[in-house]
Formats: structure tokens, sequence, C-alpha cells
């Protein structure tokens, strides 16, 4: 393991990276974010390094980027920095959603800020399901993982099961073939 | 349940570990048990907190903090914070710590393979929900169609996307249409 030679940034910091990182971000692609200010501008870290994080971070429950703030954060400046990388994706932004949001309210006695904000959601939507048509796309093209797709989204849709049920279960079998197959 | 911080709190934390493949996967549940099990908000009430969390910058899962800002406030938000983020931070905080012993990485290859799928059926389940709750008909799912194509075809700001959402709308509505 390898690490780039320069120095290692405080908990401080990496609550400040975070800290923009999170509040600069409009609209998803905090990752993307990520790499570039991580990998490629300060050389904190190897791709590689990088890389092994993000597919963890995927692989395991959680929000992708509040994952990788941690592990990052963790692989930088140990426990402490885990924990500065964390609060500074979460709190700076959560700040601001609260206060947007109280903002809408305040505005909400206008007719027409709730018919923007149906515009806007209608929009939104695309981020979502954009996400899940790339993400489906991702899924190898063979009966089995297909069949898991379509089970998941017959369990949500049409029986309505909590998630929690539909990972637990459906979830636990898929990992267990891949590992049988691995 | 009554809205309280700590009932708030309950109903985050198990959402916390089905957040596969980023918060969309959570929102269907999230739906379900705010809207349909405790009446804490209506459909539409919690469609405009999405739409504002997509607004808003940072981590799209903040849409808890939002919902529990505005059931019960200051409380509401810290429990709905700590609850859909908390479990999953203690979680990855583990796993990153033990990285070095799961240097065969099987069972990880194994973790990502096999959730793809599931969360690839998650995310279009939540989508699938969302336009269902969508108001203003069928000109609020075509302009949700459309801003998906453009999304995947096009690399257009999604903010962007949102706002020229918004003033279609206003548009539309002068016209009096939805």
């Amino acid at each position: 393991m390898s690490e780039p030679d320069v120095p290692r940034p405080t908990p401080l910091q990496l609550f400040l990276i975070f800290a923009r990182i999170g509040l600069t971000s409009f609209g998803g692609g905090l990752s993307g974010w990520m790499l570039r200010e991580f990998v490629q501008r300060r050389r904190l870290l190897s791709e590689e390094d990088f890389l092994n994080g993000l597919s963890i971070a995927q692989a395991l429950p959680g929000v992708n980027v509040t994952n990788m703030a941690i592990w990052i954060g963790y692989r930088l400046a140990g426990r402490a920095g885990a924990a500065a990388s964390w609060l500074g994706i979460v709190v700076p932004a959560a700040i601001v959603i609260v206060l947007i949001g109280s903002a809408f309210a305040w505005i909400s006695g206008y007719e027409l800020s709730h018919v923007a904000l149906d515009g806007a959601a209608a929009a939104a939507i695309g981020l979502s399901l954009a996400m899940g048509l790339t993400a489906a796309r991702r899924v190898p093209r063979r009966i089995f993982p297909l069949a898991v797709m379509a089970a998941t989204f017959i369990a949500v849709v049409v029986l309505h099961w909590p998630l929690l049920w539909t990972v637990l279960g459906i979830g636990s079998l898929s990992v267990a073939v891949a590992y049988h197959q691995a | 349940m009554p809205p309280t911080a700590f009932s708030i709190l309950l109903v985050f934390l198990p959402l916390s570990l089905v957040t596969i493949g980023g918060g969309q996967s959570a929102i269907a549940d999230m739906h379900r048990q705010i809207v349909d099990v405790n009446h804490w908000l209506s459909a539409s009430q919690f469609v405009d907190a999405f739409a504002i969390a997509r607004l808003a910058p940072g981590p799209g899962s903040l849409l808890a903090t939002l919902i529990g800002w505005q059931i019960a406030g200051f409380w509401g938000a810290l429990a709905a914070t700590v609850g859909i983020f908390g479990p999953t931070a203690v979680l990855i905080y583990a796993v990153t710590s033990l990285w070095s012993r799961y240097q065969g990485a099987r069972i990880l290859t194994a973790l990502e393979t096999g959730l793809r799928p599931v969360a690839a059926g998650m995310i279009l389940a939540a989508s699938y929900v969302l336009i269902q709750a969508l108001d203003g008909g069928w000109f609020a799912r075509g302009l949700a169609l459309l801003s998906t194509a453009l999304l995947m075809l096009t690399p257009v700001n999604p903010l962007l996307l949102i706002g020229a959402g918004a003033g279609c709308f206003i548009g539309l509505h002068m016209l009096a249409l939805v």
C-alpha cells in the first residue's frame, strides 16, 4: 500500500472539505466531486484506493456518499477523521435543507408555489428514474439477476413488502448465489 | 403512533439499513411509513418534501431530516437524521476498520454482485411510487419521463432541469392546464 507523499489533513480540514462538497453538490453526483477533490486535486488517495472504497460504499447499506466520507476520513485521519468527515457531509447540508423547507412553508400560502413545486417534483423524479434505469442496464443479462430485479420490484410495488424484508429475503438469496458462483 | 421524537427515531432506524445503492431505494418505504401507516404527513406534503430535498444540496437522504422537522421540529429533525444515518455509519465504520482482514474479498464481491439487481429493482420501484403520487396528472408524468430521457441522453445540469420543470408548470398553470 503506497500512500501519496503529502501532509495528512487534520480532522478539522476534513470537516471543512466535506462541508464544502456537501453544500455545493446539487442534484447528486457527490462521488464524482470526492474523486476530483481527494484523488485528482489534492492527491491524498490513490485512484485504486478510492475505487476500493467506492465499491464497499455501494455494496453495504447506507448512503454512498456518507459511507464514502467515513471511509476516506478513516483512511486519512483515523477515528476522529471518520467522525469529522461524516459530520461535515451531513450537518451543514441538514441545516440548509431545514432552512429551505421553512422558507417554502412561509411562501406556501401562495398557490403558485405549490404549482411550481409540483413541476419541480416531476422533473426531480427523472433523477431517480434515470438512476434506476442506469442501474438496471448494469445488471448482467442472465436469468437469475434479472429475475431478482423483477422480484424486488414486484415485492415493493405490488405486494407492498417493507424494504427491510425485501432486502433480507431476496437480497440474501441473491448474495448467497453470487458467493457460490464467485 | 403519535409523532414524538422517539417514535420518529423508531421509524427511521430500520429504514437506514435498507438504503442500498443510495437513499432513493428507501423512499418507497419512507412514504409507506410516514403517509400510509402513521399519517404524519399527507401524500402531497411528502411529494413537496421530496422536491425540496432534490433542490437542496447534499445527500438525498436528508429528505428524512426535512420530514422529521415538518413532523416535530428540531427534535424530530435530529431523531430522523440520527435514525437514517446512524446505523449504517456504525456499520461502514466497522467494515472500514476491519478492511485489512478482508483480503480474500470474495464475500465483498458476492455482496456487490448479489445486491446490484436488488438495488436496481428498489430504485425503479421507488420511482414508480413517486410517479403515482405526483400532482398534476398526465402533464406531470410526461414531464417526469421527459426529464428522465434528458438526464440519460444529455449532460444537462439537474438543477437547471428542476428549475425548468417548475417554470414549465407555472406556464401551464397560466394556461389553466394544471
